[in-house]
């Protein structure tokens, strides 16, 4: 590791101890650390979106070598990426809001992106959460009989899976009926699917532990071999 | 590229006959628009080189090449491995409206044969989809379904909602929080406005400061986004004035610390453990951030109310909040803490649309169990299964 890369290990590491010094407690190592993350990393991102985002969409498509405006000019005609301007138009609306008396402005630009996320997602949310889990659901048999040479066969595995799945996806719906009280049966099928999605919870909640744990592993490996050692290794030491 | 093509088709002819052989061209090629499609694919098809069938000389596989001109220079897109009846392959990259023309080529072993030119072929974008119409019927009954018990909240229908203790617990946060004059800390997630979840956050975030302006506490609101930022501003905004406290509005309590999931974790960390709020709020879409905000959010004894439809992220905030609003039950919550007719109709809609999913899947196990059995309506199989296939 050469010396430039050594001194960048250095700061990373110094900045890895004043995050995790907030296991402790609250501390100035941490509020530096804190304060720079927070700083650099909105740079970062202004930096980002703008290249990743105003460019591609909205500079290039309307001032670029083949740009809207200029054949505009050339040739009289309407192109589609002037649309683009529109939503630039929208985008700059946003900016309304450091001037107190025409702030309002800057609710169309709001207003078009919060009304356009929810229809998107009406059509995305109908597909993922609701037909493909009906699809999924509607294979199933409760009763899997197979047929061998020998006959028809009832397959223990298959039935008890399907059936599992088949209650839980039906109590667990029943669960999210907000329009009846839970009472009787339906406060029963509702309890068994708080059951089903607590198991499933649990599952997950193991599974996700382990994923943050190798993160942790991933840190400390850094500090260990990365740090520790190639410092030591500079210094002849080891 | 031009000169290489020419150069590849002569060393190939004169390969096929220093051998004394040729390869025949594949048969029937043709291209055409991709049907029922959102555009930006075409079809090209081909059957296959009598020479694969007769299996007189070996071929290796078929290449399909594309240009904008007949005559014009032709760009590899794809291999086909031989074998098949028939061939098809869709080219995923057209521009619609543009015009393309497609050789498919038969390689063997020491040569390869070229069909002509077949196009030319545009990709169109089509206005209706056939294969997705149970997508349509779904949107259409569902939406029917919440207009209509819409229209009957409006005209005064009562319409009940069960008890979702997570909800109940609002006011109480709040109400506890204004007893120690401390401030309620709302965090809502770390999507854009764009994202179901962070629209249904926001409007929970304005009953929440409804109750904040009327209880006379004070509302934190860090935002990992300039646009929920400016979404939530306003949303508070109004709901100050709706209270009759437009005076006790603070602009900059409202505030934008980072894009960067991370940045953003450190950050409200970082106001928790110096502004020690009583109430901490999590709504929203949440991805690893929401353990460590849980847990910080609990190690200052604050009372913590998160809601996530993010399956994965649930069981954290199960594990370190007092209550956690489960999937859907987010999505109930602006209907159940504003009793709003027009919010309160949706809510029951969407319940029957489920109750049209309940039926659908008894249906659909009834019939997939009799179809074990080859039992048939009219030649075809009893089972339910492709009605919910999405093209």
């Amino acid at each position: 590791m050469d010396g430039l890369t050594l001194f960048g290990t250095w700061i990373a590491a110094f900045l890895t101890l004043c995050i995790l010094s907030f296991l402790y407690k609250d501390n100035p190592f941490y509020k530096f650390a804190e304060y720079l993350f927070i700083g650099v990393s909105a740079g970062f991102w202004i930096a980002y979106n703008f290249h990743n985002l105003l460019v591609p969409n909205l500079i290039d498509p309307l001032f670029g070598a083949d740009g809207a405006f200029p054949k505009l000019v050339r040739e009289g005609q309407l192109d589609i990426r002037l649309l683009t301007v529109i939503a630039g138009l929208l985008g700059i609306t946003m900016l309304f809001r450091f001037f107190p008396k025409v702030a309002w402005v800057s609710r169309y630009g709001i207003a078009f992106s919060v009304g356009l996320g929810a229809g998107l997602m009406f059509i995305v949310y109908l597909q993922a959460n609701c037909i493909y889990q009906i699809w999924g659901t509607v294979q199933l048999s409760p009763i899997v009989i197979t047929e061998s040479a020998t006959g028809w066969h009832f397959d223990w595995g298959a039935s008890v899976a399907n059936t599992l799945l088949i209650i839980g996806v039906v109590s667990a719906l029943v669960y999210f009926y907000f329009s009846k009280e839970h009472k009787g049966l339906l406060g029963g099928t509702a309890r068994l699917g708080i059951w089903f999605l607590m198991v499933s919870f649990g599952a997950a909640f193991g599974y996700t532990v382990m994923a943050r744990i190798s993160l942790l592993i991933g840190r400390m490996e850094f500090l260990i071999d990365d740090w520790i050692k190639e410092t030591l290794i500079a210094l002849g030491l080891l | 590229m031009k000169s290489a093509y020419a150069v590849l088709l002569l060393t190939v002819a004169l390969t096929a006959a220093a051998h004394g052989q040729t390869l025949r061209t594949a048969e029937n090629a043709a291209a055409a628009d991709k049907a029922v499609d959102a555009g930006g694919s075409i079809d090209v098809t081909w059957a296959p080189s009598p020479d694969e069938l007769e299996a007189e000389v070996k071929v290796l596989g078929y290449e399909v090449w594309r240009a904008r001109r007949p005559a014009g220079d032709y760009k590899k897109l794809a291999d086909v491995e031989a074998g098949k009846e028939s061939y098809n392959f869709t080219d995923e990259e057209a521009e619609n409206g543009v015009e393309y023309f497609y050789k498919v080529r038969v390689r063997g072993e020491e040569m390869s044969t070229d069909t002509a030119p077949v196009g030319p072929a545009k990709a169109t974008r089509e206005w209706f989809h056939p294969n997705r119409l149970n997508m349509l019927i779904a949107a259409v009954l569902l939406s029917a379904f919440i207009l209509y018990y819409i229209s009957q909240a409006r005209a005064g229908k009562v319409l009940f909602i069960r008890r979702i203790a997570g909800l109940e617990a609002v006011q109480e946060a709040v109400g506890r929080a204004t007893e120690m004059g401390k401030p309620v800390l709302f965090v809502p997630g770390i999507a854009d406005i764009d994202d179901i979840q962070t629209i249904a956050a926001v409007t929970i975030l304005g009953r929440v400061a409804t109750m904040v302006a009327e209880y006379d506490a004070s509302l934190l609101v860090p935002c990992s986004r300039s646009l929920v930022m400016s979404t939530a501003q306003e949303v508070v905004k109004e709901a100050y004035l709706e209270a009759g406290r437009p005076d006790a509005y603070r602009r900059e309590n409202i505030s934008y610390l980072t894009d960067d999931q991370f940045g953003y974790v450190a950050g409200v960390d970082g106001i928790m453990v110096r502004e020690k709020p009583a109430a901490n709020f999590y709504l929203g879409t949440f991805y690893a951030e929401s353990l460590i905000l849980a847990e910080t959010g609990h190690s200052i004894g604050a009372i913590q109310i998160a809601g996530t439809a993010m399956p994965s992220q649930l069981p954290f905030f199960i594990a370190a909040c007092d209550y956690t609003l489960i999937g859907e039950e987010l999505f109930a919550a602006s209907a159940y803490l504003s009793r709003e007719p027009r919010l309160l109709g949706s809510l029951v809609g969407q319940d029957w649309g489920k109750v049209v999913i309940l039926i659908s899947i008894i249906l659909g196990v009834v019939t997939a169990f009799l179809a074990q059995f080859g039992v048939e309506i009219f030649g075809r199989s009893i089972a339910l299964e492709q009605l919910f296939v999405v093209k």
